[in-house]
């Protein structure tokens, strides 16, 4: 199918919400910085919102979900803030205690 | 070229999907390759208002604005913060073993090929609503219902309970009609959620608190 022309699909937001997922989850793997890790949690938070909001949009689907995908699609949004500010919370209290914001020292809890 | 232009319609929606899609995923991308916290704080923003771009595209115009106003205005404020807190000689930029970057690339992209090839094998998510040029704005118009589902009340759900009513056989009682109305909403959730965010916030800020009472209490305790 040629993009330029055709209609998009639910199937290319989900494409674009799949690399987004992705990314975020080998940021979450590879990131050594605290905030790194965080920010990998907000990509794949944002990921799983693209596919809510593809699903319940009328534009794209003439069967779709309807209100609820673009409901919970708020609901993530509001728990990634929440989510944010705690984690940010730890993450400095981390730094204050250990001096360092590398998650590879904190190994405290080590048997 | 200007023939091909003339000849089939250029599809703007598609177009901008494209603009947008790429924006998102580029500094997505850029997120995860550069060892730099600050740029990394920097791409995220791109990336997260390039995605409310993706939701306003898609007809969800209510929650493309706060993404917009929560995650970029709010939340990556809030992680910009983090970064400028943190961010010590060593710490801005912190490069990662290779060891780890192989494996991490051979199981994120086993689960991106998994992810996209999934997406596109269903036949009906493929090609857009062929429809989708006589919808009006009046269609996709969802911000009152939105509120409305946020109280308690699913305008959108009507007309399952006039369907449900015009073929049932005996009359429906108050609690089945409030169900198939699907008037429980979404008040719980909200109730649910914004307690939620009250406790979080308390919590927030006994975690991230300033700790200079300890040592004044050592000094007390030694003065006994």
């Amino acid at each position: 199918m040629n993009l330029l022309t055709d209609p998009i699909g639910v199937s290319h937001y989900l494409a674009v919400g799949a690399v987004l997922f992705v990314t975020g989850a080998v940021c979450m793997a590879t990131k050594r910085n605290a905030l790194g890790v965080l920010m990998g949690i907000e990509l794949v938070l944002n990921g799983a919102n693209i596919n809510f909001v593809a699903f319940g949009s009328k534009l794209l689907r003439s069967d779709s979900f309807g209100l609820d995908g673009q409901l919970f699609a708020l609901f993530v949004i509001v728990l990634a803030a929440a989510e944010a500010a705690v984690a940010l919370a730890i993450a400095l209290n981390f730094y204050n205690n250990h001096t360092t914001i590398d998650v590879d020292r904190a190994d405290d809890l080590k048997g | 070229m200007m023939s091909l232009l003339a000849a089939t319609a250029i599809n703007w929606h598609s177009i901008f999907f494209l603009l947008f899609a790429l924006v998102a995923c580029f500094f997505a991308l850029a997120v995860l390759f550069t060892s730099n916290i600050v740029r990394m704080a920097f791409y995220l923003i791109l990336s997260l208002g390039a995605t409310a771009g993706l939701f306003f595209l898609a007809g969800a115009a209510f929650v493309g604005a706060m993404q917009l106003m929560i995650y970029v205005g709010g939340t990556l404020v809030l992680l910009v913060f983090g970064v400028m807190l943190t961010a010590q000689q060593s710490f801005i930029s912190m490069k990662t073993k290779g060891g780890d970057w192989i494996l991490a690339a051979a199981a994120g992209g086993t689960m991106l090929v998994l992810l996209i090839s999934i997406a596109f094998r269903v036949e009906d998510w493929r090609a857009g609503r062929p429809d989708g040029d006589q919808l009006t704005a009046a269609d996709v118009e969802d911000t009152t219902r939105i509120g409305a589902a946020f109280i308690g009340v699913r305008t959108d759900k009507l007309d399952v309970y006039d369907d449900a009513a015009k073929d049932g056989e005996s009359e429906p009682d108050a609690a089945g009609q409030l169900t198939l109305q699907g008037m429980s909403g979404y008040l719980l959730p909200f109730e649910i959620v914004s307690i939620h965010l009250l406790v979080v916030l308390i919590g927030a800020a006994y975690l991230a608190r300033a700790k200079k009472r300890a040592p004044a209490r050592s000094a007390s305790t030694t003065q006994r």
